[in-house]
């Protein structure tokens, strides 16, 4: 009997907020040290935390997103351990009564396959701070810039049965936050987390001892590191050996994990209701009044574009892809009515250009407007295709708009049938010979002449009234 | 319900509490007695009260996502034992 593989994951999202959870400390990413620390994550004696309204809404977005039941009546609790990144002594976390509480449900597609993946529960903490361990022999340097920063973290059951699964899951969620707009999704600065949690067991039997992959910052690493893990449980219990409970480190250099220290027994965090946080009541308008302000979600959108704009699934899922994306495709649209040219240009020249300059549709140096502005002069004949690429790089450097740019740089189609019979007329004299040859039956020169027309032309004469002038003159 | 001296440090060493080993035969009947209390206190049905963690009814009040804290830390770090670099430095937490 084969090992069946059991992952849940634990996913830390960073809200969106300006300060921290139970303060009024800036959480603006890469401050000098401690600059973004007040007395309150110190962990000076007498500072009482008061929670930052905005986080309310936010995790009430992702309760109603996966269809949990949102926790009317929440309550702060401190988990206890020591470590100089939160000098507290404690987090301040949740416990009992989180805000998100059970029922959500995600779904998945792995090759093909779709799947629901449970989601536990979701609770609001506060975040730790940096250690620095290598700048200052024998002693560890200490920032607290992040210490408090509001995350939301995200429990899934163990529903995934592969790597694979996992990284699926982990995706949906990564764009779901993005989608709700209350995570940026950041992996590298470490405003989305993901931790595996990882156990093989045959089936039919108990759970295997888990061991707990943490803090890896891409999907492609969260993917091989899983898979890693897995391989050594099965040789560990293979040559019967005991799975350890404990925290191991991916080394992507090495590409092995490796034991970071044994995780203490949930118990030992010794959880209790914090005494400085009275309980948080959620009302009925309090929900509606979020769901009010729900954006579209990624599987509906998607859905909508195969119905509404005739897109196939690939093009659907790919301009789904990101909010922003999504946003983007719809102002185009909205300007030109013509969905699938759109797309075209979307995936295509846009995507491209952003691809090749590592930015973000929403940097995009083309707006949505300034591209739908130049869809709209292929539509109305004003210039063809080919012009409108050299058009987009022109757009994409800066020099204005299409209309501009057409204007400026007399790139306008030529439709004049007298001044694009003059140019036939033209190539015709010239290549008396490729003439000869065409009449005398070889057809594959007709190619050459438009060839030859369009040259002529810098481009700009209309192709089909070019073949129709050809075809004439050629009888 | 009586404890093991061994539970009693590991209990001081997640506690960060250190604990005198002449202190740890008291220590540890003094914990017993309160374990034994929540023992009786067991006894007691309370299948329909509703656990109170917060003895005031009220809720929590809000704050608005405003900065309203700035930056101090040089005042702060005279009061620490070490810092460098704006950083607060503590003994090596990590081989």
């Amino acid at each position: 009997m084969t090992w069946e593989v059991v992952i849940g994951l634990e996913i830390h999202a960073q809200l969106t907020t300006k300060t921290k959870i139970f303060s009024g400390s800036s959480i603006s990413y890469g401050a000098e040290p401690n600059t973004q620390a007040n007395l309150l994550d110190l962990g000076m004696p007498g500072q009482l935390p008061v929670l930052n309204k905005a986080v309310i809404p936010k995790a009430i977005k992702l309760g109603l997103a996966i269809g949990a039941e949102i926790g009317r009546r929440s309550v702060f609790d401190r988990k206890n351990y020591f470590y100089p990144d939160l000098p507290k002594g404690y987090q301040t976390s949740q416990f009992s009564f989180p805000i998100v509480d059970k029922g959500g449900v995600v779904e998945i597609e792995v090759e093909g396959e779709t799947k629901k993946i449970g989601v536990t529960r979701a609770h609001l903490e506060e975040d730790a701070g940096k250690s620095i361990h290598d700048a200052f022999p024998g002693q560890t340097g200490v920032d607290l810039n992040r210490a408090g920063t509001p995350l939301l973290e995200i429990v899934s059951e163990p529903d995934m049965r592969s790597a694979k699964e996992a990284v699926a899951y982990a995706k949906k969620m990564h764009e779901l936050v993005q989608y709700l707009g209350i995570c940026d999704g950041n992996m590298q600065e470490g405003s989305f987390r993901v931790d595996s949690n990882v156990s093989i067991h045959k089936p039919g039997t108990p759970f295997g001892t888990r061991a707990e992959l943490k803090n890896i910052n891409s999907f492609k690493f969260i993917e091989q590191a899983i898979e890693l893990e897995i391989e050594r449980q099965i040789e560990v219990l293979e040559s019967g050996g005991q799975v350890v409970q404990e925290t191991r480190l991916y080394d992507a250099d090495k590409n092995e994990t490796r034991s970071m220290r044994e995780k203490e027994e949930a118990n030992d965090y010794r959880y209790f209701p914090c005494p400085d946080l009275l309980p948080v009541v959620i009302t009925e308008e309090d929900i509606e009044a979020v769901r009010a302000e729900m954006p579209e979600m990624p599987d509906a959108k998607r859905k909508r574009y195969v119905a509404d704009f005739n897109l196939s699934d690939y093009d659907a899922a790919f301009l789904t892809g990101s909010r922003a994306m999504a946003e983007y495709f719809e102002a185009v649209v909205a300007k030109t009515n013509e969905a699938k040219v759109s797309a075209n240009w979307v995936m295509g020249e846009l995507s491209k250009s952003l691809n090749q300059n590592g930015l973000d549709v929403a940097d995009s140096p083309v707006s949505a407007d300034m591209l739908a502005g130049l869809i709209e002069r292929i539509q109305d004949n004003t210039i063809s295709g080919k012009i409108a690429k050299q058009v987009f790089d022109a757009m994409l450097s800066g020099e204005g708009s299409a209309d501009e740019i057409v204007e400026n740089k007399g790139l306008k189609q030529i439709t004049d049938s007298s001044a694009i019979e003059a140019l036939v007329d033209d190539v015709l004299a010239n290549n008396t010979a490729q003439v000869e040859a065409y009449k005398g039956g070889q057809e594959k020169m007709f190619g050459f002449f438009v060839g030859q027309v369009m040259k002529a032309s810098q481009g700009q004469a209309n192709p089909a009234q070019v073949n129709q002038i050809l075809k004439d003159k050629l009888k | 319900m009586s404890l093991e001296k061994s539970e009693v440090d590991t209990i001081s060493r997640l506690a960060a509490i250190s604990v005198d080993a002449t202190e740890v035969d008291q220590l540890t009947a003094k914990i017993s007695n309160v374990l034994d209390l929540f023992q009786r206190m067991e006894a007691v049905d309370t299948t329909n009260v509703e656990p109170m963690s917060h003895p005031l009814d009220q809720v929590q009040r809000l704050r608005e996502d405003v900065v309203t804290e700035t930056d101090h830390h040089k005042q702060y770090q005279k009061l620490a034992p070490a810092a460098e670099k704006g950083m607060y430095l503590v003994p090596q937490v990590i081989d």
